[in-house]
């Protein structure tokens, strides 16, 4: 089904329109059901939320430097959701509603950016999810390594790993497809198109008219989606998970969407675009279409957003505070986690810095 | 016992975890097929089937970064480089990932892998097969870095370094692959990772290498002796963690010391450990300690290898020298 959606041919998987209308699927085509779009929605009202308050703590200078995710929500939330849990997920840094999905609290993913490495003692058993890769493009790798390994062992489980478009460019994203390809791998590597490399436009970054066609020159289907339409997302991945599960091997999806805050809060993406072009993306926010679905199909009255965005928000607030108030790691944290057993010479410094 | 070069010390070490432990796999550039380069993995793929040792596409940052996926979800993964001076594709998910990820996560993941190559001089080879990267990797936080300089080592340090619950670079040095012989006990056994060797017990001056650099300090120390000096020779073998107290207890007993290596001298391995004597026998110490090391120069093609490599008789003048100080 896949294949139907050539990204060459200019083909686009879009389910859902700006007006929140559904459009009828096709035969086959996975329908994430109203259920759990409502609870996409919830965990989509929080990231934003969050992301809201974040920025607001940033300026306040309480929060260091803390990457937008804006307006990209429905990518990694969508995606999670076509996965089971036993899945693997890998993420690059733009994921909070996807790690929301996964069952990751809020105080986690603010206490990592908080400054706090604790943030990441996740139980592999309990997630499945690889911490936060911030070295752009490199993660990728350790998804199609994860697969070889759960193939190894025979299960059936998957990985999902995230990139932005700006990864694209990475030698290790060429490297992680081309063995992806080679080794038939179960995996979907996921491209979340947001336009901007941090300033560099997508124009500038590749010669290639989509990121999703790189799949094929790998040897495996490549598929646009809107990125901004969670049910389309959600289906995308779907598909790709039944590939990947049943040994057909690879999956690239590049999810079009558009990061409405900066790169991070160290920037100013009024140096490099538009306004006017920020203001076209804004009706295609995906939090507000998948409002209007879910109002339309009476899943949500017209009052709840309201009341949902002022819960989340104290919820920010909330895993903020309980962020903030965990202790720093103590000095013998900073030592102990690097090897197993602690070198003597480590043991030294250790016992210096003590003193 | 058998008799065994490095190398086939190597792949008997190989051999052998593979043997006991299904979540060994052994992958990289023609180390199924053809065995590798240097034949580290030869028969392993015949011996294990093609899905416990395999080819790769030359692809340095794919196979490293992959066996970190594969690391974090629980095999162990022991994979080849063909020539150190081809590691530096990988470096950005050696020094980003591998040594990270157990820190990372504080614990609740881990990258346990061994990441061998073949390094070092003296092997007429092209550019770029002939470096000298341990300090390099040393110098990493999160990394162990381990090189033997005999069959018998090789091959216990081998199986340590896989049974080690963290990630381990394995540097083999290339010269010594087939110009070593010695007995290697055919049933498994495990050389302590971070503990050097005294490989002979001496008086005069202590003197410290690690891999190929052994045969002329081994030599240097045979021609002393027939002068009436008594040398001290201590194989490093671990470079990270590097085992000081076996340096600084020797140096307080002879007094002197000579750290020799093939890796470029600034911020080398002998910085490291004539500092940690300095720090720790400053008032046994009868000589200032010395270091003759690679230049920094980029290690030559082979028609100026002889420029750079160190010789025994460069050893026995160096090792006189520091024996005859007075102050």
């Amino acid at each position: 089904m896949i294949e139907e959606y050539d990204p060459r041919e200019g083909r686009l998987l879009s389910l859902l329109n700006e007006e929140g209308e559904l459009a009828r699927l096709p035969a086959g085509m996975p329908r994430l059901p109203d259920e759990q779009a409502l609870a996409a929605y919830k965990t989509m009202v929080l990231a934003r939320q969050a992301d809201e308050w974040a920025l607001n703590l940033n300026r306040q200078g309480r929060m260091p430097t803390y990457p937008l995710n804006k307006g990209q929500e429905a990518n990694s939330i969508g995606a999670l959701m076509a996965l089971r849990p036993d899945d693997w997920f890998v993420p690059a840094f733009r994921e909070l509603g996807g790690m929301l999905t996964r069952g990751i609290g809020l105080k986690q993913w603010f206490l990592y950016w908080y400054g706090n490495e604790s943030a990441n003692h996740m139980p592999l058993d309990t997630y499945r999810m690889l911490p936060i890769s911030i070295p752009v493009g490199s993660q990728p790798l350790h998804a199609v390594g994860i697969a070889w390994a759960e193939r190894y062992r025979g299960t059936d489980r998957i990985a999902l790993t995230f990139t932005g478009e700006g990864g694209t460019s990475e030698g290790e994203f060429h490297e992680a497809c081309n063995l992806a390809g080679v080794w038939k791998a179960g995996v979907i590597i996921f491209v979340q198109n947001n336009w901007w490399s941090i300033s560099l436009p997508w124009s500038r970054q590749s010669a290639a008219a989509t990121a999703a066609e790189k799949g094929f020159a790998y040897g495996f289907p490549g598929i646009r989606v809107d990125g901004n339409d969670l049910f389309a997302v959600y289906a995308a991945t779907a598909l790709a998970a039944d590939r990947a599960r049943s040994g057909q091997g690879p999956t690239l999806i590049e999810g079009l969407t558009y990061r409405l805050g900066a790169h991070t809060t160290s920037d100013d993406p009024t140096k490099y675009r538009t306004d006017a072009e920020v203001k076209e993306w804004e009706p295609k926010d995906p939090l507000l279409r998948l409002e209007r679905y879910l109002v339309k199909a009476k899943k949500l009255s017209p009052e709840e957003p309201e009341r949902l965005r002022e819960q989340s928000f104290a919820c920010a607030q909330a895993a903020f505070e309980e962020a903030e108030q965990t202790p720093d790691p103590d000095l013998e944290d900073t030592f102990r986690w690097h090897f197993v057993e602690m070198p003597e010479m480590m043991t030294r410094q250790l016992e210096r810095r003590k003193a | 016992m058998k008799v065994l070069t490095l190398i086939e010390a190597v792949t008997d070490a190989l051999r052998t975890e593979m043997a006991s432990d299904r979540s060994v796999v052994v992958f990289g550039e023609d180390v199924g097929v053809e065995g590798g380069v240097f034949r580290a993995t030869v028969g392993l793929q015949k011996s294990f089937g093609a899905e416990r040792c395999f080819d790769t596409p030359v692809s340095e940052a794919g196979v490293v970064g992959a066996a970190v996926g594969m690391a974090v979800a629980g095999l162990k993964p022991v994979v080849e480089i063909q020539f150190s001076g081809f590691a530096f594709p990988a470096f950005n998910q050696i020094v980003s990932h591998v040594a990270r990820i157990r820190n990372r996560t504080r614990g609740a993941m881990s990258a346990p892998m061994v990441i061998r190559m073949p390094y070092g001089g003296g092997i007429r080879a092209p550019e770029h097969h002939s470096e000298s990267v341990e300090a390099l990797f040393g110098h990493v936080p999160g990394l162990k870095v381990v090189i033997p300089s005999t069959p018998h080592d090789a091959k216990g340090l081998l199986i340590s370094a896989i049974r080690d619950p963290d990630p381990v670079i394995f540097l083999e040095p290339s010269r010594a692959y087939r110009s070593v012989r010695q007995e290697v006990p055919e049933e498994p056994y495990t050389i302590e990772i971070g503990a050097a060797h005294v490989e002979a017990e001496g008086e005069d001056l202590t003197l410290v290498s690690y891999g190929a650099q052994m045969i002329e300090a081994r030599q240097a120390r045979a021609a002393l002796a027939a002068e009436g000096r008594s040398v001290e020779l201590i194989d490093l073998r671990t470079i990270y963690p590097f085992d000081a107290r076996a340096v600084v207890e020797s140096v307080r007993k002879t007094g002197r010391l000579l750290v020799v290596h093939e890796g470029p001298q600034s911020f080398g391995v002998a910085a490291e450990l004539i500092t940690t004597v300095m720090e720790h026998a400053f008032d046994q110490l009868e000589a200032p300690p010395a270091r003759l090391a690679g230049p920094d120069v980029i290690f030559p093609m082979p028609r100026g290898e002889k420029h750079y490599l160190i010789g025994t008789e460069a050893v026995c003048a160096e090792a006189r020298k520091v024996m005859s100080y007075e102050p």
